[in-house]
This record gives C-alpha cells, sequence and structure tokens, in this order.
C-alpha cells in the first residue's frame, strides 16, 4: 500500500445557504492517480477549488502528513502542489514562454537556478512537442488542444507531486483528450501523484487506479478504477453500452 | 505667439507632462494589478519634495515621524491579523513594516551625521519607496477583493490621511528644492534649460526601465500575470499580497522621482500631490487605466494644454485641463465593451 499523500476528510464547501460539497473523503496515494467522476453540478471543481484553497471550506485536509486547512494557494503551489483549473486560467496576453517561466515562479523565489527551470522546461518540451513550436505566440491565440497543454505544462514547471486536473477533455476532441490522459499516465511513472476530476468517465476511470462517484455534493461510491469500469450501477449511469 | 514663445510653452507642457507621465505610469499600474483607483499617488511626490527641502534647509524631515506612523500601524495590521501564527506574522511585518520602520532611521542618520546632498536625496526616496508597502498592507490588503467602488473610497480616504499626516509632520509652510544644474542651452532663439532636459532624459529612462522590468525580469512577469489573471497568478503561487506590495513600492518609487523632477519647478506645499496625482490621473483615463504607453501619451497631451492654456486663459487653467476628462470618457463609452465586474 503506498503513502497517502492527499487525505480529505469530512470536507464541507457551501455558496451561501446552498452546500455544494458535504462530507467527502478520499485519498490519494504516492505516485498514483485518484479520479473523481460524476454529472455536471455534482461539485467536481468545487471539490478541487477548496482542497486548492481556492474557497473556503471547513472539514480536514492534509497534504505530505500536514494539515494544510485553510491553507493559501500559494503556500499549498510552495508545497508541491498544482491546479489545472478548468478554465485554464491562462495569461492570455502574454507568450507561451513567459506563461510556462511563471509556471517556475515559487521554484525561482525557493532559489532554484535558472539552468533548473530550462531542464524542467525540455521535459515539459518532451511531452508536448508542440509547446515549443509555439514559444513566442501569445497564449490568448493557441487552440484549445494547445491551451491545454500549456495549462498542463504550466503546472508541471513547479515540479509538482501533487497535480489536480479539473476536466482535461473539457472542449477538446477525443484524440488530443486521449492524447492529454497518456501523457499523464506516463507522469504517473515518474512518481507523480494525480486527482484527475472528469466528465468523461470511461476516460478517466481508464486512466485512473482508483475512482470516487461524486453526485450532488457527496460521494455515492468508491472503488478501483477498474472494478468501477464493470460496475452496473457506473456501467448504467456513466459509460452506457460499448 | 510668436514662435519663441509657442518653444518656451511647449518645453513647459513637456517638462509637467513628462512628470504627469510617471504618474500615470504608476496610476496605471496600481490599477491593473490591484483595480485600486491610487488617489494618494500625488502624496508621495509632495512627501518626497517636502523631506528634501526639509535636508537642504538643516531640519529633521517629518519624514521621520511619517515613516515610523506608518510602519507602527502597518506592524500592529499584520500583528493582529496572524496573531496565532507567530512565523508567518515575523515574515508579514518583515515585509510591510520593516522598511518603513529602517527608512525612518536611515533619514534621521544621515540628518544627525549630516551627511551630503547624494545620501539626503537616497534617504528621501528610500523613505518614500518604504512607504508604499505599508499603505497597501494598512488601507487595501485588508479589502483587496472588494469592488471597485469600495477600493476608491478607501483610496480618497487615504489620500485624506496622508494629506493630514503630511500637514501634522511637514507644516503648512510651501518648499523648494534646488535644481539638479543650473545649466541652459540655446538653440537659435530658443532656450532649454538643463533641468527640463534633465526631466525628459530622467522620464525617458525610468519609462525604459520599467519596459524591461515588465518583460524581462520575473517580478514583472509576475505583476503582468497578476493583473492579466488573479486566479491565474495564484495558481503558479504568485500572492495577491506580494503582488500589491510590490506595485506599491513601484509605485512610491515613480512618486519620489517625479517629486525629484518637480521640486526644483514648483513650491511644492504637504497638500499639492492632489492636483498633480489628478493631472496623471487624467492621462492614465485617456489610456483607459490599461495601457502603458497611452497613459503616459496621454499625460504628455495633459502638460501641453495645462501650458498652452495658461498661456491664453490662465485663470481657467485647471478647467481646461479637468475638462479634457469628458470627450475621453464619452468617446471610450461609445468604443468599450461594458463586462461586469467579477
Amino acid at each position: 500500500m503506498s503513502e497517502v499523500l492527499l487525505e480529505v476528510s469530512d470536507l464541507h464547501v457551501a455558496y451561501g445557504q446552498v452546500e455544494a460539497v458535504r462530507g467527502v473523503s478520499l485519498a490519494v496515494p504516492s505516485g498514483k492517480i485518484a479520479t473523481v467522476i460524476g454529472p455536471n453540478g455534482a461539485g467536481k471543481t468545487t471539490l478541487l477549488s477548496a482542497v486548492m484553497g481556492l474557497l473556503p471550506a471547513s472539514g480536514r485536509v492534509r497534504f505530505a502528513g500536514e494539515n494544510i486547512t485553510g491553507r493559501d494557494t500559494e503556500a499549498l503551489v510552495r508545497m508541491g502542489m498544482s491546479l489545472v483549473p478548468e478554465k485554464r486560467e491562462l495569461f492570455a496576453d502574454m507568450t507561451v514562454l513567459e506563461n510556462l517561466e511563471l509556471g517556475g515562479f515559487s521554484r525561482r523565489r525557493a532559489g532554484e537556478s535558472r539552468a533548473a527551470l530550462s531542464n524542467t522546461m525540455e521535459e515539459v518540451f518532451a511531452l508536448f512537442p508542440r509547446l515549443k513550436e509555439r514559444l513566442p505566440q501569445l497564449a490568448g491565440t493557441l487552440s484549445g488542444g494547445e491551451r491545454q497543454m500549456l495549462a498542463v505544462g504550466r503546472a508541471l514547471i513547479g515540479k509538482p507531486r501533487l497535480l489536480l486536473l479539473d476536466e482535461p477533455s473539457l472542449g477538446l476532441a477525443p484524440l488530443i483528450t486521449r492524447d492529454i490522459l497518456a501523457t499523464i499516465s506516463r507522469l504517473r511513472a515518474t512518481g507523480l501523484s494525480v486527482l484527475l476530476v472528469e466528465q468523461n468517465a470511461r476516460a478517466a476511470l481508464q486512466t485512473a487506479d482508483y475512482g470516487y462517484v461524486l453526485e450532488t455534493g457527496e460521494l455515492s461510491l468508491e472503488g478501483p478504477a477498474d472494478d468501477l469500469l464493470h460496475d452496473e450501477r457506473v456501467i448504467a449511469t456513466y459509460l452506457g453500452k460499448r | 505667439m510668436d514662435v519663441s514663445i509657442a518653444a518656451l510653452l511647449t518645453q513647459d507642457g513637456l517638462t509637467n507632462g513628462a512628470i504627469y507621465c510617471l504618474i500615470a505610469l504608476a496610476l496605471v499600474l496600481v490599477f491593473a494589478v490591484t483595480r485600486v483607483i491610487f488617489v494618494p499617488q500625488g502624496e508621495f511626490v509632495a512627501f518626497t519634495v517636502l523631506t528634501l527641502a526639509a535636508f537642504e534647509q538643516k531640519q529633521l524631515p517629518g519624514t521621520v515621524w511619517l515613516s515610523l506612523a506608518l510602519g507602527v500601524a502597518a506592524a500592529s495590521a499584520d500583528i493582529v491579523a496572524h496573531r496565532r501564527e507567530p512565523g508567518r506574522m515575523l515574515r508579514a511585518i518583515a515585509g510591510s513594516a520593516v522598511p518603513c520602520l529602517l527608512s525612518a532611521l536611515l533619514v534621521w542618520g544621515v540628518f544627525a551625521t549630516g551627511a551630503g546632498w547624494a545620501f539626503q536625496v537616497i534617504a528621501t526616496v528610500v523613505a518614500v519607496m518604504a512607504m508604499g508597502p505599508a499603505v497597501y498592507r494598512v488601507a487595501f490588503q485588508p479589502i483587496a477583493t472588494a469592488p471597485v467602488l469600495t477600493l476608491l473610497i478607501v483610496s480618497v480616504a487615504v489620500h485624506f490621511v496622508l494629506t493630514g499626516l503630511g500637514l501634522l509632520f511637514f507644516g503648512a509652510e510651501g518648499a523648494r528644492i534646488s535644481p539638479f544644474t543650473t545649466v541652459s542651452f540655446t538653440f537659435g532663439s530658443i532656450n532649454v534649460s538643463g533641468q527640463s532636459l534633465l526631466v525628459y532624459a530622467f522620464t525617458a529612462g525610468l519609462v525604459i526601465a520599467m519596459a524591461v522590468f515588465f518583460k524581462v525580469t520575473l517580478f514583472g512577469k509576475a505583476l503582468r500575470a497578476t493583473a492579466a489573471n488573479r486566479t491565474g497568478a495564484r495558481l503558479v503561487g504568485v500572492s495577491p499580497n506580494f503582488a500589491g506590495r510590490l506595485c506599491f513600492t513601484l509605485a512610491a518609487a515613480i512618486g519620489a522621482a517625479s517629486g525629484l523632477l518637480i521640486g526644483p519647478i514648483t513650491t511644492v506645499y504637504y497638500d499639492s500631490g492632489f492636483l498633480v496625482g489628478l493631472k496623471g490621473f487624467v492621462g492614465a483615463i485617456v489610456g483607459g487605466l490599461a495601457s502603458y504607453p497611452i497613459a503616459a501619451a496621454g499625460a504628455i497631451f495633459v502638460g501641453l494644454v495645462e501650458a498652452f492654456s495658461s498661456f491664453w486663459a490662465s485663470a481657467y487653467k485647471e478647467v481646461i485641463v479637468f475638462t479634457l476628462i469628458l470627450p475621453v470618457l464619452l468617446w471610450r463609452s461609445f468604443n468599450t465593451t461594458h463586462h461586469e465586474e467579477e
């Protein structure tokens, strides 16, 4: 059993009177991919935003054994967590290169050299060669797939231990989605842990080691991803017939 | 009006316009990064002149007490905010209050030792620069996510507080500082003062330095990133508080530079900053509080309009300058898409 890197216990998130996430508990082991699937409006994005410190929440979140509940997003980035949000949140008026350089902001502030950052950037180019061709281009002019590559690449430049991915397939062609998920699978081999939130349940479960099903803010099902892929309830609600 | 008068007015207009240009750039920077329309920008200009003038008159600058007051206020805010996390509290105090308190010591030290002009200038600039992050910490950091209107109201309040502190610590007397040079050059029938050339060169240098800072350095890119996408910036580890402190430090530094340039040209009182800042603001509005080059051009245009209107209709000089804002706002209202505030 791998060491648990991220542990969320009894997390509650509310928008005013409306509770969007209710008592969610989940874990992401080191070097594994956990996925949260569920329908639109189930609270998946809210869950990731709260874990990443972008939304206030109650409950307990631990990362690498340390209680990080209520910590600032910036502090979590420094600790080794990185979120690729659904909206990508790129710097549209800045070039691809500048976006990638900013991905290493925390590392540079921590005293790491420009050369160390360049090495990581080459690793990112190996995963997404397209980015290298687009370096001087403004991020706002990239295609949807390239933007997603840039968002993931920017997150990877920070050398995170845990990558939180919110709907990486949103708005992308199936082939590009497959490429991006395949890349994430390859990253697992480097020791990176991933919490993947995805509406495309089949692709998510095929990529992940462990899965959670979130419905109307609560976990309704969990188990090894392979088991969920063959679970009748999951097939009936999220996968349909092949 | 003959050519020599027109040349004289143009020189005057460009000189003042260059100073308004710096203020406009600072206003655009602060607004882009923090959404604060920084009304008290002119106060940094006035405090710089009054500090250096006090040094020249062999008096202890009121800046010592002003910096102490701001430093204590910033430290108190951090102590209250982080009372349960001593480590974080100390880091926060080091970023906002300590520079102010150390700069008070520096100003006092320069006065007490009778150090020369260069040290007086350095101490003045350092002290005014250190006020930037302290003002941000006390007034704006606690309400950083508030709507623009709230930030504007607080900005006006900060202006009144700083003007009041200026009166308390510097007194009601106006002051002027010695020109950096008394050299003048004659081109045909046109006489150009060395001070004006210095203003142009210094402004151009500062504009280029800012462009390089934003284009090349990591911190410059971090500020641009925060201005472009606050959430994106947080996700790469750029704290909004850090960005706020950094841009207020830069704004204060630009204010100090403007003070050094305007000090030998105009008599400055504790409340003179408002009018100077407002003229920079007109320039910034021309640029829609978003475009640095248009804001700079707008501010230089404001300087020229001011110079020529002081010749043709001196009693209405300010009226003409501030009326400039109306056609600009009208034009912008037709050409700008309205976005709901987040």
